[in-house]
């Protein structure tokens, strides 16, 4: 006579039969501590509207965000209903800059993290597994490129590789990767002398496969943890590389580089500025919630 | 053994001086490391050097000459050899924006900055150890959210955003403050140039209209730093503050009646500061992040602003040196945060 | 002798994630000038009703009572300010662990001088002699050196000796000690509590001496309370201890260690479901 269990007692199961119900039981644990937390749901709405809006940006977008209107009578508007944020100088929608615009900055903020991560875990566990000289060098690289302030450090690269997107890109990632790997190497320290390793050790395991296929996917939580709560701080870095011009070039909709854009007129048409800025603002804060959150569920210790 | 204690004096000077070395030496490492990086990305530039000299109308003998003047024949060991032996005489090269010696123009500069950030951190000190404190005192509730979300807004808002707004409002709209720049042209030549830090050269000559200026002008740029320093300062401040009231002595003193507020800011606010003083450095150094943008918003003329004229001329040499001294204040501040906490804790520091 | 402290009906709970989960579950008991012991193992509940007579349970806990009075104060609706006058003043605690307990970065001077700030007037050049005098009558060999001293640089026994000082200095007339010697080496522990049996008995304190080892307790205290599970299972003189009624109080005297038995298999506790309710 097999009982039959809702789905919700299925993953809250004290006794999960198998590796698959066991994780997902685990995941759903997350899912809920984390959905207790109201302002780790506010910024989890945030990040899924920004994806949102960047992948149908071409829907959302009432105007064009390259080709302005009439130069003669749609410059400078101020918010109203057919363009909710009003124009800029040339005459373009700011509302449909910014959606699209959005893309961009899901680019930037996915690339870098897909970028940094690796190289950080990477870079962190070889150090923290191997010790010896290996340590001592990949430490003294990765603790030279802490020495630089973030945004000068990319800001150098970028003037070195000159300004675009792409650039910019490359220039946020190889700043951003020392802390993941400081981190990644502080916890491979703590696993690297337990038992579960020294027994897959024994078991004639390779280094390479030691690493990647179990300590990596134990730092993995923490480094999350640590690259959602580096993106606004990424966010906020292409915003400035932006703002001087490093970054995406015109006539493309960057946030930052609208806001440069505007500067010129913010007395009287306070909307070019602040509306790039608010939308600046709002995704890094819904990343900082949502990485708050993260944290206060993933890592017990850290919780305040 | 009843009560043997750890000797002092000269048992404990040893290691301390070892320590002291093998510190020193880490972070010269580092420093060459950096000046290998900036040599390095000067390398990579696609402009070529040469060029940026001569102009592209010159000969070939012009060009080879130059070539063979800047170095660029030989291997790339021996020009970062050639590198460093300039960096450590000051001889960061010439900026053929300014026509004058880069390290000149970083000197003139750096004062600026330094003025700047300094009153930014003392702000975001005073206001934010107490929020720190208060927040942590009064845990879950309002007002520690309060504290949390008003920090969480330092995190997440671009600094060069609410610069331009504050412009708009204190400076354009209600005229409370004066616009962009370190001080208005008519007060520019009452003060004579003694440290650079203009503020404190005019308090000192008795200049007080000119230190009004000064003032009213420096306010709002260093208000914009220190909120964000104070976003940081609080939050580790209330981390700190958590940690230590949990701790056993905290009982201890109430057991003994010790007053509430004397707990919290002569017991714990005294254990805390100990890594606080560690994260006011940091924060210091972060200023020198945040200056780069605020002082192009505010058309501050430091090294900040050096930097950006200097990128978007494509002046390479300056880009690197000022990114070169930034590196350098940079580490120099976390190595202090470093000393300061072994100086700062009784456990670690040496009893006369 | 009158009673000092009058405890009825203590209950302490903590809120977890299961709901409500209580830890001291109606502890009563009398104490007058005199030594009483409270033994149990860890989670019994010991250490909590220590400190809830001090008003200092932790938050998010609560503590309740029925009655909670110390020499005729009820404590329960005691204001923030009469506590404090109580706290150090009346009613004191020396606890485990002086690495921890102390300050660590206020010299032991300092440290003791600030017990006497808040309790009666007095200069500074009187509080000092205070404390030095009560360094010495804890037996502290060098007290001038230790006044200057950092908690760090005092080895457990000095540090230990030291917050009995800090404690005793106001002359309270309860002291309540938490595990006072579980943190020290063995040697260490009969000096410590030899001086604390001869502050206690020479100023009458009342003492509530909280541990885990029974023997220790029973040659130290007049009577003892043995808690398990957050209530008392037994409460008997310290000299009767032998003839023990509970089945929980004579299992841990049968795992005392007897140097001329020779009791082979060496005996184990077992529990009985019915104690813990």
């Amino acid at each position: 006579m097999t009982a039959t269990l809702s789905r919700r007692e299925w993953l809250l199961s004290e006794q999960p039969a198998s590796r698959r119900q066991a994780r997902l039981g685990q995941g759903y644990r997350t899912w809920l501590a984390l959905r207790a937390n109201p302002l780790a749901m506010i910024g989890l709405a945030i990040v899924v509207t920004l994806v949102v809006v960047a992948l149908l940006a071409n829907v959302i977008a009432p105007y064009d965000p390259i080709i302005g209107g009439d130069l003669r009578t749609e410059r400078l508007l101020p918010p109203s209903l057919t363009h909710l944020m009003g124009t800029d100088e040339q005459a373009r929608d700011i509302f449909s800059r910014l959606v699209h615009g959005s893309r961009i900055t899901l680019m930037v903020v996915a690339l870098v993290a897909v970028i940094a991560t690796p190289i950080g875990l990477l870079v962190g566990t070889t150090a923290g597994y191997f010790g010896g000289w290996v340590d001592t060098v990949l430490m003294r690289v990765t603790d030279i490129f802490l020495a630089f302030p973030r945004l000068i450090l990319a800001l150098a690269f970028v003037a070195a590789l000159g300004p675009g997107i792409e650039n910019a890109i490359i220039a946020i990632a190889i700043t951003s990767w020392p802390p993941y790997a400081r981190l990644a190497r502080a916890e491979t320290l703590t696993i690297r002398d337990t038992d579960y390793i020294n027994a897959i050790r024994l078991q004639g395991a390779r280094p390479v496969r030691i690493i990647w296929g179990h300590v990596v996917p134990l730092c993995l939580s923490s480094v999350i943890i640590r690259v959602t709560l580096d993106m606004a701080g990424i966010i906020l870095t292409a915003a400035g590389l932006g703002f001087l011009g490093l970054g995406a070039q015109p006539p493309q909709p960057e946030w930052g580089a609208m806001i440069a854009g505007g500067r010129r007129f913010i007395i009287d048409q306070w909307w070019v500025v602040t509306m790039p800025g608010l939308a600046i603002f709002v995704v890094s804060l819904g990343f900082n919630f949502l990485g708050d959150g993260l944290r206060d569920v993933l890592d017990p210790k850290a919780r305040k | 053994m009843s009560g043997a204690t750890k000797t002092g004096g000269r048992s404990r000077a040893l290691p301390f001086a070892w320590k002291a070395t093998k510190l020193l030496a880490s972070v010269a490492l580092t420093f060459l490391g950096l000046l290998f990086v900036t040599f390095l990305i000067g390398r990579v530039v696609p402009v070529d050097p040469v060029l940026s000299v001569v102009g592209d109308r010159a000969s070939q003998t012009v060009y080879d000459r130059v070539y063979i003047e800047l170095g660029l024949d030989k291997p790339l060991i021996q020009q970062f050899w050639i590198y460093l032996q300039k960096v450590f005489t000051g001889d960061f090269g010439e900026s053929f924006m300014t026509k004058r010696p880069i390290v000149d123009d970083i000197l003139r500069a750096f004062p600026a900055t330094l003025e700047l950030a300094t009153f930014g951190v003392i702000l975001g000190t005073i206001l934010g150890v107490p929020l720190g404190v208060l927040a942590a005192v009064k845990q879950g509730r309002l007002a520690d959210q309060v504290v949390r979300v008003v920090g969480l807004i330092g995190y997440s808002a671009p600094i060069f955003w609410l610069g331009l707004l504050g412009l708009l409002i204190f400076y354009a709209k209600l005229g409370w403050v004066a616009g962009p720049g370190r001080i208005d042209i008519s007060y520019e030549y009452d003060i004579t140039p003694a440290t650079g830090l203009l503020l404190l050269d005019s308090a000192m000559q008795g200049k007080w209209a000119a230190f009004r200026n000064i003032f009213s002008h420096i306010i709002l740029p260093a208000s914009l730093l220190g909120y964000f320093s104070m976003a940081y300062i609080s939050r580790m401040t209330r981390s700190f503050m958590l940690n230590e009231l949990a701790q056993e002595y905290v009982i201890a003193a109430r057991v003994k009646g010790v007053p509430e507020w004397r707990i919290i800011w002569v017991h714990a606010l005294r254990n805390a500061a100990v890594p606080l003083v560690t994260v006011i450095a940091l924060s210091y150094a972060g200023l020198l992040e945040g200056s780069v943008l605020t002082e192009t918003v505010f058309a501050w003329p430091g090294l900040g602003q050096y930097l950006t004229n200097s990128l978007q001329n494509a002046d390479m040499n300056a880009v690197l040196g000022g990114t070169l001294v930034i590196g350098v204040v940079f580490v120099g501040l976390n190595l202090l945060s470093d000393l300061l906490y072994t100086l700062l804790d009784p456990r670690v520091r040496r009893r006369t | 002798m009158s009673a000092l402290l009058t405890v009825e009906d203590l209950r302490i709970t903590f809120p977890t994630r299961q709901g409500p989960s209580e830890v001291v579950r109606g502890v009563s008991f009398t104490l007058g000038r005199e030594r009483l012991g409270i033994v149990g193992e860890s989670g019994s509940g010991k250490s909590q009703t220590g400190r809830a007579l001090l008003g200092l349970t932790p938050p998010p806990g609560t503590a309740t009572a029925k009655r909670l009075e110390f020499d005729g104060i009820d404590l329960r609706s005691a204001s923030p300010k009469q506590w404090r006058a109580l706290r150090g003043g009346r009613m004191s605690m020396v606890m485990q662990d002086p690495k921890f307990s102390l300050n660590p970065v206020m010299t032991i001077g300092r440290q003791i001088m600030e017990a006497l700030a808040f309790h009666g007037r007095s200069g500074r050049a009187e509080k000092k002699a205070r404390a030095m005098a009560m360094l010495e009558a804890v037996q502290i060999r060098d007290p001038e050196r230790v006044f200057r001293a950092y908690p760090h640089e005092l080895s457990g026994g000095m540090g230990q000796r030291a917050m009995i000082a800090m404690m005793l200095v106001t002359e309270p007339d309860l002291l309540i000690a938490d595990e006072p010697t579980s943190a020290l080496d063995v040697t260490v522990q009969i000096e410590v509590l030899r001086i604390l049996d001869a502050l206690v008995t020479d100023r009458g304190m009342g003492l509530i001496f909280i541990s885990h080892d029974l023997r220790l307790v029973a040659s130290f205290c007049d009577r003892v309370l043995v808690m398990y599970a957050g209530r008392v299972v037994e409460e008997l003189k310290a000299s009767e201890l032998d003839r023990a009624q509970h089945p929980y109080t004579q299992g841990l005297m049968n795992c005392l260690p007897k140097i001329d038995n020779d009791t082979r298999p060496l005996p184990t506790m077992t529990r009985d479901a019915s104690w813990a309710l």
